[in-house]
Order: C-alpha cells, then sequence, then structure tokens
C-alpha cells in the first residue's frame, strides 16, 4: 500500500469508529436511513473518490476506494452499502458513459454530498436474468416516454435522491434480440414514483426503494451514452460494483473478527478464557486465515483495474470469495458469542444479518459462478 | 507567521515490547501513530494560522517510516515536512535529539513559533521540548493549553498549575510545549486532505545537511546511557476494609500488624 492509502485507511477507520459506530445499532433498529450521517461521509470525501477533483471527486484508485468501503463496512454494513451503492452504481454510470454535460450537470452535486443518484436496473420478474427488463422508453416529439418498474434499488428513495440511471428497453435491435438503454431521470420528474422499502433484514440504515413510472417524460438529451449501449454499461458497472460488494465482505468479516477474538479472550468459562480452548482457537485461525485470502484476492482485483488490465473475472471471484468468507465468519462468530451472539445488544447480531445481501445482491453467488466458469473456458468446448 | 511543529511517531499501544539486550522498545511490527500531545499541538498552529496566515513546517526525527506520521501531518493541515533521518541519529537520548532539531530549526532560518507536545507516550519524558528551547536560547512556555493573544512581537497563552491557571505573556520566537484537553477531538483528514498532501514537500535531511559533524548526535553525543529497560513488577491486588471507622481502625492495626509493618 502507498502511504496515501495507509493514512487514507486509518482516516476511515477513525472515522467509523468515531462517527458511525456510536449510532450504527439505532439507525439498524429504526431503519432510519441517515442524512446527517450521509452528509458526514461526504465530507469525508467518500463520494465520488475515484472520480477526477475536476468534477468534485478526490481523484484516487479503485484500490483506494475499496479500502474505504472495507473500513466503513468494518464497523457497519448499512453505511458502506451506502457509499458503496453511491459510488460505484450512482455515480460510475454518469462518470464512464456521461457526456461532458451531463457530468457537470450531476457529479459535483453527487460527489458533495447534496445529492445521492441510484442505479435502477432489477425489475419485479427480472433479477438474475438482467435481460428480461420489461421497462420501456419510447422517443415521443423529441422526449422519452418511460413505462415501468424496478425494484431493491439502493440510495433511490430517500429524501437526498436526487436521479437514477435507468434500465430501459428502447426497442428491437435486427437481430430480434432488444435494444437496452440507460437514461438519466431526475427524482422528482412527473410519471416517476420512489417509495421507500421497509421491513428489510439487512442494511436497516441504508435506503432501499421501489420505482414506478408512468407516461414519465425526460428530453432526449437524458440518454446515457448512445443508443442500446445499455446492457454492456450495466455489465461494465457491475464489474466496478463486485469490488465494493467484496470490499464490504472483507470489512464485515475483519469487524466480526475481531468482535469475536475480543469476546473470546475476555468470556470465561471452565475458569479459563474461550479463546484458550483449541477448537475456539481453531475457529478464529480459521477466519484469519480466510480473511487474509480474500484481501489478498479483492486487493488483486483492484490492481488489475487500476493498471487497466482486464479484471472481470477477479471481480466475480473476489465478490463471490468475500462474500462468502463473511458468512462463514459470522456464522461461527455468532457461535462463539454464544447466547450472547442472538441479542440485538451485541453488535456481531446485526453483522450476522447484514452479511445475507452480499451473496445475492449486483449477481448472486450462482451469477459469479457462472461468469467465473464462463471465464475459464468450461463452455468453450 | 512562520510556525514549527515538532512531532514523533510512537508505537500504538500501551504494552510496548522491550528488547532485552538494547533495552530500547521494539518499533517492529507495532502500528504506529502520531504521538497524541504532538497531534494536539498541530492542531493548534492550525488553529492560529487560520488568524495570523503564515506558514507550518514540521520537523520530526526518526526511522524512515515516520514518513508517514509526517504524511499524516501535511493531510491536517501542515504545509510542509522535514524527516530528519541519519543512522548517525540513531540512539539519540532527549539531548541529542534536541541537539538535532535545534541544528535543523537554524538551517530553516527564520521562525516566530515553535509548537511541541509537553512529552511523547512513549519515553514520557517531556524533556526534548524545554532542551530545544535551551539549545536555541530563545524563551519556553510549558503546560501550555492554548494560544490566547499573539501579534508580530509576543504570544499569550494558557498554561495549566497544580492549582489552576496562569495566563503568560511571552516575546517572540518563543517555544510552546503543549498539554492536551479531555475535549479535545483530533482532526480526522478527509481523503481529498489525504491526496492533496501528496503534493506538498517531505524532505529527508541527514548529518550533511545539519553540518557540525562533531555534535552531540546520536548515541555517541547522549550523556544518556540507558543501562537496563524493564516493566515494573506487578502490584498485588489492595484490601479495601468496608466498615464503619469505628471498627475499620481496629481491623487495619490487625492487618498492619499481620503483616509485620507495625
Amino acid at each position: 500500500m502507498t502511504e496515501e492509502q495507509k493514512i487514507l485507511r486509518s482516516s476511515i477507520r477513525d472515522f467509523a469508529e468515531s462517527e458511525i459506530a456510536p449510532v450504527a445499532a439505532d439507525l439498524d433498529e429504526s431503519g432510519e436511513f441517515s442524512v446527517e450521517l450521509t452528509r458526514k461521509m461526504a465530507d469525508m470525501g467518500l463520494f465520488g473518490i475515484v472520480v477526477p477533483e475536476d468534477y468534485g471527486g478526490s481523484g484516487m484508485d479503485y484500490l483506494s476506494y475499496c479500502i474505504a468501503v472495507e473500513e466503513l463496512a468494518r464497523i457497519d454494513g448499512s453505511q458502506a452499502a451506502t457509499v458503496a451503492a453511491g459510488n460505484s452504481l450512482g455515480i460510475g454510470p454518469i462518470y464512464y458513459y456521461g457526456n461532458e454535460q451531463q457530468r457537470e450537470e450531476w457529479l459535483p452535486r453527487l460527489c458533495c454530498g447534496e445529492i445521492l443518484s441510484s442505479f435502477g436496473l432489477t425489475e419485479p420478474d427480472a433479477g438474475s436474468d438482467a435481460g428480461a427488463s420489461r421497462t420501456t422508453a419510447k422517443l415521443k416529439d423529441g422526449k422519452w416516454v418511460i413505462n415501468g418498474s424496478k425494484i431493491f434499488i439502493t440510495n433511490s428513495s430517500s429524501e437526498i435522491s436526487g436521479v437514477c440511471t435507468v434500465q430501459v428497453v428502447t426497442g428491437m435491435r435486427d437481430d430480434g434480440r432488444k435494444e437496452i438503454s440507460c437514461i438519466l431521470v431526475p427524482n422528482g420528474t412527473p410519471g416517476f414514483t420512489a417509495e421507500k422499502m421497509t421491513d428489510k433484514m439487512m442494511w436497516r440504515g441504508s435506503d432501499t426503494g421501489e420505482l414506478y413510472f408512468e407516461d414519465c417524460q425526460v428530453p432526449e438529451e437524458n440518454l446515457l451514452g448512445g443508443r442500446g449501449e445499455g446492457f454492456h454499461q450495466m455489465l461494465e458497472t457491475l464489474d466496478n460494483g463486485r469490488l465494493a460488494i467484496a470490499a464490504m465482505g472483507l470489512g464485515g468479516a475483519q469487524g466480526a473478527f475481531e468482535m469475536a477474538l475480543d469476546y473470546t479472550r475476555e468470556r470465561e468459562q471452565f475458569g479459563q478464557p474461550i479463546s484458550t480452548f483449541q477448537v475456539n482457537a481453531f475457529k478464529l485461525a480459521d477466519m484469519a486465515v480466510e480473511i487474509e485470502a480474500a484481501r489478498a484476492l479483492l486487493y488483486k482485483a483492484c490492481r488489475l483495474r487500476d493498471q487497466g488490465e482486464s479484471f472481470s473475472k477477479q471481480a466475480a471471484m473476489a465478490k463471490l470469495y468475500c462474500s462468502e468468507v463473511m458468512g462463514r465468519v459470522v456464522d461461527q462468530a455468532v457461535q462463539l458469542f454464544g447466547g450472547y451472539g442472538l441479542m440485538k445488544e451485541y453488535q456481531i447480531e446485526r453483522f450476522y444479518r447484514d452479511y445475507k445481501l452480499l451473496t445475492i445482491g449486483e449477481g448472486t453467488s450462482e451469477v459469479q459462478r457462472i461468469v467465473i466458469s464462463r471465464k475459464i473456458g468450461c463452455y468453450d468446448v | 507567521m512562520n510556525f514549527i511543529v515538532c512531532v514523533k511517531q510512537v508505537p500504538d499501544t500501551t504494552e510496548v515490547e522491550v528488547d532485552r539486550e538494547s533495552g530500547t522498545i521494539i518499533r517492529e511490527g507495532v502500528p504506529s501513530i502520531l504521538n497524541p500531545f504532538d497531534e494536539f499541538a498541530l492542531n493548534e498552529a492550525i488553529r492560529v494560522k487560520e488568524k495570523t496566515g503564515g506558514r507550518i513546517t514540521v520537523l520530526s526525527m526518526g526511522p524512515p517510516q515516520a514518513q508517514e506520521a509526517l504524511r499524516k501531518c501535511l493531510a491536517i493541515g501542515a504545509d510542509e515536512a522535514i524527516l530528519l533521518t541519519d543512522q548517525a541519529f540513531a540512539g539519540s537520548d532527549t539531548w541529542a535529539t534536541s541537539f538535532t532539531l535545534a541544528r535543523a530549526v537554524e538551517k530553516l532560518g527564520k521562525y516566530d513559533l515553535i509548537f511541541c507536545g509537553q512529552q511523547a507516550t512513549d519515553g514520557d519524558t517531556a524533556q526534548v521540548g524545554p532542551e530545544l528551547a535551551r539549545q536555541l536560547n530563545i524563551p519556553q512556555m510549558t503546560y501550555v493549553e492554548s494560544i490566547e493573544e499573539i501579534d508580530d512581537g509576543s504570544v499569550i497563552c494558557k498554561k495549566e498549575t497544580d492549582g489552576g491557571y496562569q495566563r503568560v505573556k511571552s516575546g517572540l520566537p518563543a517555544l510552546l510545549a503543549f498539554i492536551s484537553t479531555p475535549a479535545f477531538e483530533p482532526k480526522i483528514p478527509s481523503i481529498m486532505e489525504v491526496m492533496g498532501a501528496k503534493s506538498k514537500t517531505l524532505s529527508q535531511w541527514g548529518i550533511d545537511d545539519l553540518g557540525d559533524e562533531d555534535g552531540d548526535y546520536g548515541l555517541d553525543g547522549s550523556p544518556t546511557q540507558v543501562i537496563r529497560v524493564y516493566s515494573p513488577p506487578q502490584r498485588g491486588e489492595g484490601v479495601i476494609i468496608e466498615e464503619p471507622p469505628e471498627v475499620a481502625v481496629d481491623k487495619l492495626i490487625e492487618y498492619l500488624e499481620s503483616e509485620g509493618i507495625i
């Protein structure tokens, strides 16, 4: 790591411990998305980490971004989710595919935390099968008229949600497949409704919305990139997003491991700290090994991306592995906490719930295995 | 105005390991932080600079890895940093350290105030600040909590005493050694500030840059020789007698007699 990355890690760790840790359990309990905390994270420069300074970003590389997400997730999955989705899914598509006018219109406001943006991909009947999208946009009198709905969209329905990159079907291609495009739809546009989804099991302090478009009209120039480029944009966006989800798994596993280690060194049964029972010590040793391996894999994927090399396979591997490592770590950690681990009074209970999104969101573990098996040539026969 | 802040990188643990052979602290493998008293002093320098304008130079003597602490100082708001690092400086006691810092301060030229932490959390000597002032032959104020007023020729500080506070005035240049206050919340640099620190100057000076080769540098220039470093023996648990005074006195006497103390 560079000196900057080391300082970044310690800065975000200090910030997470002093600003997020004291409120994380309450926000989880109430299911409240905190605008105040989001703005504090923006003041730290956590939105637009990889965006150049000209647009209000911090101009760091992807490894730095993932280190920041890892440190947030070590304390709280919900706030890490707000930042990961804000950067990878919200800011990413606008920065990578937006024209100069779109970048200048949105990026400075997004990077300073005035507003959040979201990526409207998943639909009630189009999850892993993203190509099955049914939301349509038809060009009429210089305007896109959008109809359809999206579900499980992070950062889309909060009071500071400002714009959504919506994936829509804009027609049929010559080869008979759907022509998919992305269109920027500002929150508040007539015909666009964002409803907050509540009663979530995990990430309860983050914002998740269900979106409805009913003859929603936006100007033709709100098209992001070229017409028909939406599917490719989505695949690239998810490649990037997977690195951040992997960082959430890694950070969450690290946080759970530290809690388990601290607890087992304090907790005494049969007259000795339970960490000194070999059956428990081995659990902790296995956690430490898996976390170290997860970190090596994720950082390698980030470095490949930062060096401009192909990283899609490693991103899928990192997302799959880090999220599943967190699953194994939180499971054993709760086991080590025993009865106390089942109580909300202990943070480990929240980590146990928060982990579950990671093997589902931004491509399930099964989808990652499809991506990886394709990349390693299983089907090239 | 020109401000110099002297800082030290210290191990981030209260359970420091000691090398039994050399009697020095083992720094390898122990996470390092900026000495908290120095961090407070730097924050005070930044606060003052916001009013007076000027330039903050951070100075540290230490191994090459102390660069990290200096980079953090730059991210927090210092303008420039200099690391005094050389094999010749190794093994310095507080006198040799202050001698080395003094040569660097002289090389820097004109300055108005030197900010130090009262002490470092590893050695806890609280000697380097006062010794540096002596080496430079400038006035010093210790146990300073804050700077209340400053102009071109003088500074007024609030300093802690055993019984309360003193308000002390000094001419410039002067050296201030800061204590920390319970309310102090260290500034956490934002990502932009961390990146901004990259473009600021961080120089390394060795003995050749400071000159005076025969001066009091390193182990040879240190009047203090560490013979042995050891952890104090663990004290046993105390005894609390929870009884009304008339009963407690008898029990206490009985206890002291049984222990052979009286």
